[in-house]
C-alpha cells in the first residue's frame, strides 16, 4: 500500500460514512461544515429551480397581452413568490451558506467553523423558514400577492396569506444571522498560525464584510416583519394610515435591511471572482489590500443609501438629495474592484476554462447592472424609470448576472475539490453560451421596455410593448435551457466524472493543498502560514 | 494571546448600582421640571449614561479586549446613522 | 492493569464564545433599535398626543420595575464574581435572587397590562379606535415594545434557570468511548494535565461515561464563561428597559 493510500484510509473523505450516525442521518445531523455546505447546496439549488420555473411561467404569461396561461390574481402570486424564493431562499443564503461554509475554514487553515452546532441549526432554520413560506401557498387566503416587498397598507389589508409568508422570512433571517455570527467568530479566532489578516485570501475577507451586514441589518427586517404580523393579527396600527400610521416608515424600515441585503448578495460573489482571477491569470491579484478594504467600504456605505428605493414614495426633497448623493458614492469601491480584477490579467498567462469564463462574463454583466444603477441614482431619471421594467432589468443584471453568476463560477471552480471529480468542459461551455445569450436577450430587452415605459408587476400591457415581451420570453427559454444544461453537466460530473487531483487549476490557496474531496478534519496537520495567499513559488 | 481575566471587586458593582439608582431618581425629577423640548434630550442623555454604566461595568466592556468596545460602537453607529438618515425625511416633509 | 487514555479534546475558546455572544447581543440591539426608530418618528409627529397618552401610565410602577431590573443586574454581576472567586453556593443564591427579580418584573407587567385591557386599551380595540391617531399609535408602540421586552425577560429567566442548574453542581462531561478493551480509563485535559483515572468493573467494548470533574480552577473557569455570557443577555434586557422607562413613563 502506498503511503498516500495509507494516509487516505487513515483520513477518509468527508463524503464517506463515519462517526456516530450513518447514511442519511449522518448528513442530517452532521456538524461538519463541509457536509452542511452540501446540505445547503442541495436545498438552495432546488429552490432556485423552483424560482426559475416560476420565472419561465411568468414570461410565458407575458408573451402576449391579456390572459395567456393564468389569471391576474395568480400572476400577482407568481411574481411575489418568485421574488421571495429567489431573494430569501437562493441569493441571500447562496454563496455564504454553500461555498462559505465549505471553504472558509479550509482557506484559513481551520478544522471547522467556531460554532459547528450553530451551523447545523442555521440550516434547519433555513428549512423551517422555507417550509413555512411554501405553506403560505396552500393555506388561508392563498399565496401572497403583494410582491416580495410586502408594502403596507396593501400587505395589511389583503386577504392572502401574508402572515405566514412573512413569518417564513422571519425564520430565514435567523439562518442568515447565525451564519454571519459563525463566520465573524471563525475569522477572528481560527486562522492558522502565521495567517495574519492580510495573509488571508480575499474570499474570507468578503465573507467577513458580508457577515457584518448579516448581523447588523437582518434584525431590522426581523422587527419590521414582526410589526406587519402584529398588525395583521392584532390590528396593532403602527403602519396603517387609518390608525395614524405612516406607510413610508414601513418602506424605510424595509429598505434599511433590504438595501444592505443586496451587498450580502454581491460581496461573496466578488470574493469568488477575487479567487478565480489570480488562479487563471497565473499571478498575484492586483491590489490585494484595495480589494479587501473595498469590501468593508461597500458594506459600510451600503447602509447609507436605502432611500434610493423610495424616491417616488413621498419622502422629503432633502432626503432624496441626500440619498441620491450617497448612492453615487457607493459605486466607487465596486469600481475599485473591477479595475483591480482587470489589472490582474495584465501580463498574466490567462487560461479560460469554464470557471474563468463565468468570472470574466460576471464583470461584463455586473458592470451593466452597476451602470444602470448609476442612471437610477439620479433623481430626474429615477422618476421616469422607477417601477418600470428598467428596474427589473437592472436588478437581474446585478443579482443574477452578478451574484448568481458568481455562485456558478464558484461552483465550477470548486467542484473538483468538493466532489473529487471533474465535469466535462464542452457542455459547460455550451451552457455558458445558452445562458449568456439568453440572459442578455431577456434582460437587456427589459431595460429597453422599461425605458419605453412598461411598468413592472403588470399582468397586461399596451400593444407597443408586445415585441419586446416576445423577445424577452424567447430569451428566457435560452437562459433556462442553459441553466438546465449546466446543472446536468455538474450532476454528470459528480456521478461519472474523471477523478480530480488535489490541485487541478494551479491554485495557490490552502484548499488546493489538501485532497479532493477533503478529509473530514481538513488538514492532517494545521499548516503554519509563511507566504501571501496568492504568492506563487518562484514568481 | 488572550487577555487574562481581571477580577472586578464586588464593591465596584455595588457602587455602580448606587449610581444607577441615583440617576433613575435624577431622570424622574428632570421629567417633572417642564423643560419642554429639552426634556427628550435630557431623558435620552441620562438613559445613555445609565446604559453605558451597565455596558462598561456590569457587562465588563471596560475590562475586556478593545475588540468588544469596537463591536458595540459599530452597532451604536449603525443605529445612529439609520436614525439620522430617516430623520432627513421625517423632519423635512 | 491496562489503561485507555482519553483526552478531553473539546475545543475551548472562551474568547470565541464571548465574541459569539456579543454578536448575538448586537442583533438584539438592532432589533429593538428598529422599534426605537419607529418611536422616534411617531413621537416627533404626535408629540402632544404622546404626552397626553403617557399620563395613563403609572410612573410609580414603572420606576419600581426599573429598580427591580437594575438590582437584578447587580445580583447577576455579583453572582458571576462569586463563582470566579470559588463561592459556588453564594453564586447560586445570587442567581436565584436574580431570577426572582425577573419574575417580580413580569408580575408587575402583568398587572399593568391587565389594567390597560380592563379599560379597553389594547391593539385593535374599539376604545382605541375612538381615540386620536397619536394616542392609538402610542399605545400600539407601548404594547409592541414592552411586549417584546417582556418576551426577552421570559427567555432570560429560562436561560438563567438553566445556568443555575449547571452551576449549582460540579461540572460533568459526557464522553463516549468506542473500543476500550481495557480495564481502566484515564482522562487527560487538553493541556496534558492528568485529570482523572478509574478502574472499570469489566472491560466494555464501548461506553458512555458521565465524568465528574474534580473541582479545579480550569473547570470552574468554563462555568464562569457560561455564566458571563448568559449574564450578558440579562444585562442587555436591563439596558433596553433603561431606555424604555423614560420614553414611555416620563413624557407626561
Amino acid at each position: 500500500m502506498s503511503s498516500s493510500e495509507t494516509a487516505r484510509l487513515a483520513h477518509p473523505s468527508y463524503l464517506e460514512d463515519h462517526g456516530r450516525h450513518r447514511g442519511i442521518l449522518g448528513w442530517l445531523l452532521s456538524v461538519d461544515h463541509k457536509r452542511i455546505g452540501i446540505l445547503y447546496l442541495v436545498s438552495v439549488i432546488s429552490f432556485f429551480f423552483v424560482g426559475v420555473t416560476l420565472g419561465v411561467l411568468m414570461r410565458l404569461e407575458l408573451i402576449q397581452a391579456g390572459p395567456t396561461i393564468v389569471q391576474p390574481q395568480m400572476y400577482n402570486a407568481m411574481f411575489t413568490l418568485h421574488g421571495v424564493i429567489m431573494i430569501f431562499l437562493f441569493i441571500i443564503p447562496g454563496i455564504p451558506a454553500i461555498l462559505g461554509n465549505f471553504f472558509l475554514p479550509i482557506q484559513i487553515g481551520a478544522r471547522d467553523v467556531a460554532f459547528p452546532r450553530l451551523n447545523l441549526l442555521s440550516w434547519y432554520c433555513y428549512i423551517a423558514g422555507a417550509a413555512i413560506a411554501v405553506a403560505s401557498l396552500f393555506t388561508g387566503g392563498g399565496p401572497p400577492d403583494t410582491g416580495w416587498t410586502f408594502y403596507v397598507p396593501f400587505s395589511i389589508r389583503t386577504g392572502t396569506n401574508v402572515t405566514l409568508a412573512v413569518f417564513g422570512a422571519f425564520i430565514l433571517g435567523f439562518s442568515s444571522i447565525l451564519t454571519g455570527l459563525n463566520f465573524i467568530t471563525t475569522i477572528h479566532r481560527l486562522r492558522a498560525p502565521g495567517m495574519s489578516w492580510f495573509k488571508m485570501p480575499l474570499f474570507p475577507w468578503s465573507l467577513y464584510a458580508t457577515a457584518w451586514i448579516q448581523i447588523l441589518a437582518t434584525p431590522v427586517l426581523a422587527i419590521t416583519l414582526v410589526l406587519v404580523m402584529l398588525e395583521r393579527l392584532f390590528g396593532l396600527g403602527l403602519f396603517d394610515p387609518a390608525k395614524g400610521g405612516d406607510p413610508i416608515l414601513y418602506q424605510h424600515l424595509f429598505w434599511i435591511y433590504s438595501h444592505p441585503a443586496v451587498y450580502i448578495m454581491i460581496l461573496p460573489a466578488m470574493g469568488v471572482i477575487s479567487e478565480i482571477f489570480p488562479t487563471f491569470a497565473k499571478q498575484r491579484i492586483y491590489g490585494y489590500k484595495a480589494i479587501a478594504f473595498s469590501s468593508l467600504a461597500i458594506a459600510f456605505v451600503g447602509y447609507l443609501v436605502w432611500g434610493h428605493h423610495m424616491f417616488t414614495s413621498g419622502m422629503s426633497d432633502t432626503s432624496r438629495l441626500v440619498f441620491s448623493l450617497l448612492t453615487f458614492l457607493v459605486a466607487i469601491p465596486s469600481g475599485v474592484k473591477v479595475f483591480n480584477w482587470v489589472s490582474t490579467l495584465y501580463k498574466g498567462a490567462v487560461e479560460v476554462p469554464p470557471p474563468m469564463l463565468f468570472a470574466l462574463s460576471f464583470i461584463f454583466l455586473f458592470a451593466i447592472g452597476g451602470l444602470t444603477g448609476i442612471i437610477q441614482s439620479a433623481l430626474a431619471t429615477n422618476i421616469h424609470i422607477h417601477d418600470t421594467y428598467w428596474i427589473v432589468g437592472h436588478f437581474h443584471y446585478v443579482m443574477f448576472g452578478g451574484a448568481a453568476w458568481g455562485l456558478f463560477a464558484g461552483l465550477l471552480y470548486w467542484f473538483p475539490k468538493m466532489f473529487g471529480r471533474m465535469y466535462n468542459f464542452r457542455p459547460a461551455f455550451v451552457a455558458w453560451v445558452l445562458m449568456f445569450v439568453g440572459f442578455n436577450t431577456l434582460y437587456f430587452t427589459m431595460l429597453v421596455l422599461g425605458w419605453m415605459g412598461m411598468p413592472r408587476r403588470y399582468y397586461d400591457f399596451l400593444p407597443q410593448f408586445g415585441t419586446g415581451h416576445v423577445i424577452a420570453t424567447i430569451g428566457s427559454w435560452f437562459l433556462a435551457s442553459g441553466l438546465v444544461t449546466l446543472a446536468v453537466t455538474l450532476i454528470q460530473g459528480w456521478r461519472r466524472g474523471a477523478p480530480a487531483p488535489a490541485d487541478p487549476w494551479g491554485g495557490t490557496t490552502l484548499e488546493w493543498q489538501i485532497d479532493s474531496p477533503p478529509p473530514t478534519e481538513n488538514f492532517h496537520e494545521i499548516p503554519t502560514i509563511t507566504r501571501g495567499p496568492y504568492d506563487r513559488p518562484g514568481a | 494571546m488572550d487577555k487574562p481575566k481581571t477580577l472586578v471587586p464586588y464593591g465596584t458593582y455595588v457602587l455602580v448600582w448606587f449610581g444607577l439608582l441615583a440617576l433613575t431618581g435624577v431622570t424622574i425629577t428632570a421629567a417633572n421640571l417642564h423643560l419642554g423640548q429639552l426634556s427628550v434630550l435630557a431623558a435620552i442623555l441620562i438613559a445613555a449614561i445609565k446604559g453605558t454604566l451597565v455596558l462598561m461595568i456590569f457587562m465588563n466592556l471596560k475590562y475586556e479586549d478593545r475588540l468588544f468596545r469596537i463591536m458595540m460602537l459599530l452597532a451604536v453607529a449603525t443605529l445612529a446613522v439609520i436614525m439620522v438618515l430617516t430623520f432627513t425625511d421625517i423632519s423635512f416633509r | 492493569m491496562s489503561t485507555t487514555a482519553l483526552t478531553d479534546t473539546h475545543h475551548h475558546d472562551p474568547m470565541g464564545a464571548k465574541i459569539g455572544m456579543w454578536l448575538f447581543l448586537l442583533t438584539e440591539f438592532l432589533l429593538f433599535g428598529g422599534l426605537f426608530l419607529v418611536y422616534a418618528q411617531y413621537r416627533t409627529q404626535y408629540a402632544a398626543d404622546f404626552h397626553y397618552a403617557a399620563m395613563s401610565l403609572d410612573v410609580l410602577i414603572g420606576a419600581f420595575n426599573t429598580l427591580v431590573l437594575l438590582t437584578s443586574s447587580l445580583t447577576m454581576a455579583l453572582a458571576i464574581a462569586a463563582l470566579e472567586r470559588g463561592s459556588r453556593r453564594v453564586s447560586a443564591v445570587l442567581l436565584v435572587v436574580t431570577v426572582g427579580f425577573g419574575v417580580f418584573f413580569l408580575v408587575n407587567k402583568y398587572f399593568e397590562w391587565s389594567a390597560k385591557f380592563h379599560h379597553g386599551l389594547y391593539p385593535g380595540s374599539e376604545e382605541l379606535a375612538g381615540r386620536t391617531s397619536g394616542e392609538a399609535v402610542f399605545y400600539g408602540l407601548y404594547f409592541a415594545m414592552t411586549g417584546l421586552h417582556a418576551v426577552h425577560v421570559i427567555v432570560g429567566i429560562a436561560i438563567l434557570a438553566a445556568v443555575l442548574g449547571i452551576v449549582a453542581r460540579r461540572p460533568r462531561i459526557k464522553v463516549r468511548v468506542d473500543d476500550i478493551r481495557a480495564s481502566g480509563v484515564s482522562l487527560t485535559g487538553s493541556d496534558g494535565q492528568a485529570l482523572w483515572q478509574r478502574e472499570l468493573a469489566e472491560a466494555p467494548e464501548a461506553v458512555e461515561l458521565a465524568l465528574v470533574y474534580p473541582e479545579n480552577a480550569e473547570v470552574r473557569h468554563r462555568q464562569v464563561i457560561l455564566m458571563e455570557n448568559c449574564g450578558l443577555y440579562w444585562h442587555l434586557v436591563d439596558v433596553i428597559w433603561i431606555f424604555l422607562f423614560p420614553l414611555f413613563y416620563l413624557i407626561s
